[in-house]
């Protein structure tokens, strides 16, 4: 018999921007969906998170961000992860996104981005159907 | 908040878990002693408001968050805000500015100027306010962990210009519990964060008589998840916590009381909002009385900035946002604010436009002039509604109080995240609520339209900011007496380390020029950092 292993979910939020309403709200649905979801507080470095992924053995990594700077945070993490040999982990980006960018963060290798206004079952379901496959491979 | 489906045997219950009857009379308000409980607006226990002619008098103050970019781009928006008739400003800073970090630190890339002003040394601070009348108008700083640095700057400017430190009229934001709770720009542990708040205070009613050294803000705990309740209760927990730190001191209350000020949140239900004030009015006026034994009258009284409520607003069909600024400012007014300030209609999205700054001001100038809200004071006061709302409003607010102080007070269930997990887990029903559409949020639940998202413009970042800032501090840092800077700066830490008052120090080191990311880091070595306690 194959044992289900939970999702594992780090929440994290990169850089200075305080706004961690939306990141607590995300996490408390995966949580609610049977995931186990790591949520890092914030002020985190892309360094510190990549860590953090690392440790938990993350499957999925979901960045929350509302200041603006996510290109810049979410291109120099996809980089990371790159480099660490680990850009297996899938990546979300969440928060006060525009339109016009979503595109641009696909094309970073973001898997998924949920601008406010996302449904949280959306979410849920996404990372289900990425990660849970993922997870039967393992 | 329940949905009223027009079905009267559904009951009604608020975001404050009040029941509400479909009709109210003389029999729900019976109890309610009119000396007591309500009185003369101006006279304790100020429910009605704090002055006796309110907006009659004197209309409330406009006041628009703004700031961006550099320091001179800032300037330009000020004056410009007080072309237009704004009587007040409020100077939002960027995130390393209100994280003590400087533009050319690494981990503020990407943000400098981005959010607000980027502020780095004292010459930032002087070309924001060249050519401003500063002790004619009354200004804001939104700021907090290092709201006693951003002081120094302001009060060295205000000596530059030749205005006397009793003529400077203004508020730091300095709320560091909320931040921990809320809005997340903090830096050092709680203990000694308060004890900065406290050297603040104590300089200010020495040398600063007029100006607000805190602003107590339920603001963006409301905003973080908290009830229109809990808003009010933790706001006056840290209230009383900095009080506390206050009377250590030797202060009188009422040497301090009467400049403590506070932020507030409006949206949601607008008799809830009303209720949620008049009843905070009253339950303030008798802590400060009865609690801390206040004597003058003006420490009794409630002063607040009120207006909102960016957590209303939503992304979907922006321009709905701005009637509901302007119900907003309905609220606000009807329930005797001092200061209004608008979330503009595109700021779920970006910074505000000129357009949408002006729109929310001339919504606030509409209601002053148009619509005979200056007319008489507290027009709702006597509504059987009412008056028995702001009742039940205060029993609830004095049970939410006494919950913290079960925990074992703001401080502890700060630290421990006690009051950050009971608020993050309300924000999560009630998104889920709105998610279902059991609280009602239109063109998010209903009135759904498909694909017309407004092209909305958006606030241009210049990454020149960042570049600008840069070779400015390094000229500076070639041109300053390094000497007097270290030297201001280990007299900072001496006191730091010691119970003196930080203050005169931190006026010398940004006289000196030091910047704001070297005075952070000595205050860092000192005080530690705060560890965030991040479980859910």
């Amino acid at each position: 018999m194959r044992v289900e292993r939970k999702i594992r979910v780090v929440i994290a939020k990169p850089g200075l921007d305080g706004h961690d309403v939306g990141a607590k709200v995300v996490a408390l649905a995966l949580k609610d969906a049977g995931m186990e979801v790591i949520y890092t507080g914030l002020h985190r470095t892309i360094d510190e998170i990549v860590k953090t992924a690392l440790e938990e053995d993350a499957d999925v990594v979901g960045l929350s961000i509302y200041s603006g700077a996510h290109l810049a945070l979410s291109k120099k993490l996809m980089g990371r992860l790159k480099e660490m040999g680990i850009d297996d982990i899938l990546v979300l980006v969440g928060g006060n996104i525009p339109e016009r960018d979503i595109g641009v963060l696909q094309e970073f290798g973001v898997g998924g981005v949920f601008p406010v206004g996302t449904k949280l079952d959306d979410i849920v379901d996404f990372i289900q159907k990425k990660a849970g496959i993922e997870n039967e491979k393992k | 908040m329940k949905k009223n489906n027009g079905d009267a045997e559904e009951p009604v219950v608020l975001e404050s878990g009040i029941e509400v009857k479909p009709v109210y009379g003389p029999e729900d308000t019976k109890d309610l002693d009119f000396e007591e409980k309500i009185g003369r607006p101006g006279e304790y226990p100020f429910t009605r408001g704090i002055h006796p002619l309110m907006y009659r008098k004197r209309p409330w103050t406009m006041r628009q968050y703004s700031g961006f970019g550099t320091p001179k781009q800032t300037n330009e928006r000020f004056k410009w805000l007080l072309e237009q008739g704004q009587t007040a400003l409020n100077v939002a800073f960027d995130l390393p500015t209100q994280l003590g970090l400087d533009s050319d630190d690494p981990f503020a890339e990407e943000e400098v100027g981005r959010v607000g002003m980027a502020i780095d040394t004292l010459e930032d601070m002087e070309e924001a306010f060249q050519d401003i009348p500063i002790d004619k108008i009354s200004t804001a700083l939104t700021i907090n962990p290092v709201a006693s640095v951003l002081l120094a700057m302001y009060l060295a400017v205000t000596e530059k210009q030749g205005i006397p430190w009793d003529r400077v009229r203004g508020t730091t934001q300095n709320d560091i519990l909320k931040e921990y709770i809320g809005r997340g720009t903090w830096i050092f542990p709680v203990e000694p964060s308060i004890r900065l708040i406290g050297d603040m205070v104590e300089f200010c009613s020495r040398n600063v008589p007029k100006f607000n050294p805190f602003s107590v803000c339920g603001y963006h705990i409301r905003e973080s998840g908290a009830t229109p309740v809990q808003e009010m209760a933790y706001a006056f927990e840290i209230a009383i916590t900095y009080i506390e730190e206050v009377l250590k001191r030797g202060l009188a209350i009422d040497d301090f009381a009467g400049r403590i000020a506070f932020n507030f949140d409006i949206h949601g239900n607008i008799w809830e909002q009303v209720a949620k004030f008049r009843a905070g009015r009253r339950l303030w006026a008798k802590i400060v009385k009865e609690r801390f034994g206040a004597q003058n009258p003006r420490s009794m009284t409630l002063r607040m900035i009120a207006g909102g409520g960016g957590g209303g607003l939503t992304v979907q069909q922006p321009e709905n946002n701005i009637a509901r600024g302007a119900y907003y400012a309905l609220i606000s007014a009807l329930s005797g604010t001092q200061t209004m300030a608008l979330c503009s209609y595109d700021e779920a999205y970006t910074i505000p436009s000129k357009k949408a700054a002006l729109i929310s001001l001339r919504t606030m100038q509409i209601l002053a002039d148009e619509m005979g809200l200056k007319d008489t004071v507290d027009p709702l006061g006597g509504s059987y509604y009412i008056e028995w709302l702001t009742d039940r409003m205060e029993q609830k607010i004095v049970e939410a109080m006494q919950k913290v102080e079960d925990m074992g007070g703001m401080v502890k269930a700060v630290r421990e995240g006690q009051i950050q997990r009971e608020v993050s887990h309300q924000a999560y029903l009630k998104e889920k609520k709105i998610q279902s559409g059991e609280i009602p949020k239109v063109g998010v639940n209903r009135y759904v339209m498909a694909e017309e998202r407004t092209e909305i413009e958006m606030h241009p970042f210049n990454s020149d900011v960042a570049e600008e800032q840069k070779k400015k501090l390094e000229r500076i840092k070639t041109e300053r007496d390094n000497a007097a800077v270290e030297s201001a700066v280990n007299g900072l830490k001496k006191a730091a380390q010691t119970e003196e008052n930080v203050m005169p120090h931190l006026l010398e080191a940004v006289k000196s020029y030091a910047t704001l990311g070297e005075i952070t880091k000595v205050l860092k070595e000192v005080f530690g950092e705060f560890e965030e306690p991040v479980g859910l």
